[in-house]
């Protein structure tokens, strides 16, 4: 089967005060459609920067995207993001951020009562229909980032893009957002790239789960396979030996072979560097 | 003064009166005849001038904000554009009114030539040099305004793959009205300030000319009239600081940067 998406020798270099700095060096990686990819690295290892360079918001230097065929070279809705702070719009209610998208994806094929319907309907998704008329400010973290989901699905896009989504939420909160997001991607069989820091939360929602070396010059250390059936449910997997395998696995390649060197290096996050150099 | 006033409207009333009496009465001898209306030629009152005042500062507020919001966004999006941009704006922004005033009278005087005018030369004079002060702290926050917009919704703009008019519309100028705002706020507070300076040396019959006048005609009750026109105008600042705040309060969603 031919990979939907496609990073072949991806590499990444930024220009600095003190001289080149390469980020990221020969990623290589194919994701199948209705996969779900977890990636997961220490701070520093250039993982935002694998997820904008397939969203298009970063140029690779070296090698490139291909998306179902097609070079990515720009962003665009079929590479829907969910960023970390869930990025909604603070004047516009819920409903409103989800419909700016919807409009603007499918302001052509569309009809105003089926964008109605098909916002309300994204929204339902998430279980945000009760408050979908409210805005950012008076919803919590959890909500919103269940908003800032919802836009994104309701692009419908090939890949889903989701950079850190749940880790500015708390513990239970982001428990039920997973559950959410587990629920979703089997309902709709969507392709999923997802950054993480949380190794449970890697091996409970991945097919596969892909560690990155540490930066400079960061590239895929591992790729391991989690063969958990689905669905998943968290309490029965918490003494599964298939589960608690994958996890040992993880934590060894995060803390054995790949331990962080400290000092940590100035630039502590891939993710500020992408976010200071806009095009 | 409002006796002062009421007089004036009484005689303003009286003239218009005789006038269409007597155009009646010529009519009715000669029908062939043109009528001339003549408009009422006494002094403008205190009242009359506050009115002149304000239509003035307004007008040249609008015109600096109309000039002043556009062109920041435009500097905001381009830092070409703001480098461009930015020393001509740090050396006109600290120039004084009443070094605009000379400037602007000239111009005015040499281009706004008509047998008709629509409105007074001083009148012109003034708002301009009004708009040429005011234009500074609006165009500032604006571009400071849209260059903090947040990277977050540049992105996600960038995703949609919103092209630049609803860019600028859709998350642009949302994110910055509440920088742009305190700009308006700052803009309005100087253009009525310099109104009153440049009323005086422009004799356009605002509150400026007023002030001039009392100080001129060396009256016993000048500096009393002198010291009202001071706290009428500090009082109409006031109220249209208040009025901006309003206007503030009513358009941008963050209502946590609309507290002073």
């Amino acid at each position: 089967m031919k990979a939907l998406l496609e990073l072949s020798n991806v590499g990444m270099k930024f220009d600095t005060p003190k001289g080149q700095f390469e980020a990221l060096k020969d990623v290589n990686l194919k994701i199948e459609s209705g996969e779900f990819v977890s990636l997961i690295g220490h701070s520093g290892c250039g993982k935002s920067t694998v997820l904008n360079i397939v969203a298009g918001l970063l140029q690779a230097t070296d090698g490139g995207v291909i998306l179902d065929k097609q070079e990515v070279t720009e962003p665009g809705p079929e590479r829907a993001v969910v960023f970390q702070n869930h990025s909604l719009l603070p004047w516009l209610s819920a409903f409103e951020n989800v419909e700016l998208a919807v409009k603007q994806v499918f302001k052509k094929t569309k009809s105003k009562a089926e964008i109605r319907d098909w916002v309300a309907h994204n929204l339902e998704l998430v279980h945000m229909a009760h408050a979908m008329h409210k805005k950012p400010d008076e919803i919590s973290g959890g909500m919103k980032q269940r908003v800032g989901i919802a836009r994104a699905l309701a692009m419908q896009p090939q890949v889903l893009l989701m950079d850190e989504p749940f880790g500015a939420l708390d513990a239970l909160t982001r428990a039920h957002l997973q559950d959410s997001l587990m629920e979703i991607h089997a309902q709709l069989g969507t392709t999923v790239i997802m950054i993480t820091h949380d190794v449970d939360e890697a091996v409970l929602l991945s097919d596969r789960i892909v560690m990155m070396t540490n930066g400079p010059s960061a590239t895929i250390g591992e790729i391991l396979d989690v063969k958990l059936p689905r669905p998943r449910d968290r309490l029965a997997l918490a003494d599964d030996p298939t589960f608690v395998r994958c996890r040992q696995q993880v934590l060894q390649f995060l803390y054995e072979k790949q331990r962080k060197v400290e000092p940590m290096p100035k630039r502590n996050s891939a993710n500020t560097e992408g976010v200071r150099k806009r095009a | 003064m409002l006796d002062e006033h009421q007089a004036s409207r009484a005689k303003e009333a009286a003239f218009h009166e005789r006038q269409e009496k007597y155009i009646a009465s010529r009519l009715a001898q000669q029908p062939e005849w043109e009528p001339v209306y003549r408009s009422y030629t006494g002094a403008p009152t205190f009242f009359d001038q506050i009115g002149t005042s304000l239509i003035t500062v307004m007008s040249g507020f609008l015109l600096a904000s109309m000039i002043a919001i556009p062109l920041g966004i435009f500097i905001g999006l381009s830092s070409t554009a703001h480098a461009a941009m930015n020393p001509l704006i740090q050396l006109f922004k600290p120039v004084s009114p009443l070094a605009w005033l000379p400037l602007v009278t000239m111009v005015v005087s040499a281009v706004y030539v008509t047998d008709d005018p629509l409105v007074a030369k001083s009148f012109l004079t003034s708002m301009f040099t009004v708009s040429l002060c005011c234009l500074w702290p609006t165009l500032m926050n604006t571009a400071v305004g849209v260059t903090s917009v947040s990277q977050d919704l540049t992105n996600v703009s960038r995703v949609l793959r919103l092209n630049a008019m609803s860019h600028v519309r859709k998350i642009v100028l949302p994110s910055a009205l509440p920088m742009m705002f305190t700009g308006l706020r700052l803009s309005l507070g100087i253009a009525w300030m310099v109104l009153i300076a440049a009323e005086m040396l422009a004799q356009n019959p605002g509150l400026g000319k007023f002030v001039w006048d009392e100080f001129q005609n060396g009256r016993s009750q000048s500096l009393g009239r002198i010291m009202v026109a001071v706290i009428v105008i500090g009082l109409i600042g006031f109220l249209l600081d208040r009025l901006m705040l309003m206007l503030q309060r009513a358009l941008v969603w963050d209502k946590s940067s609309v507290q002073r």
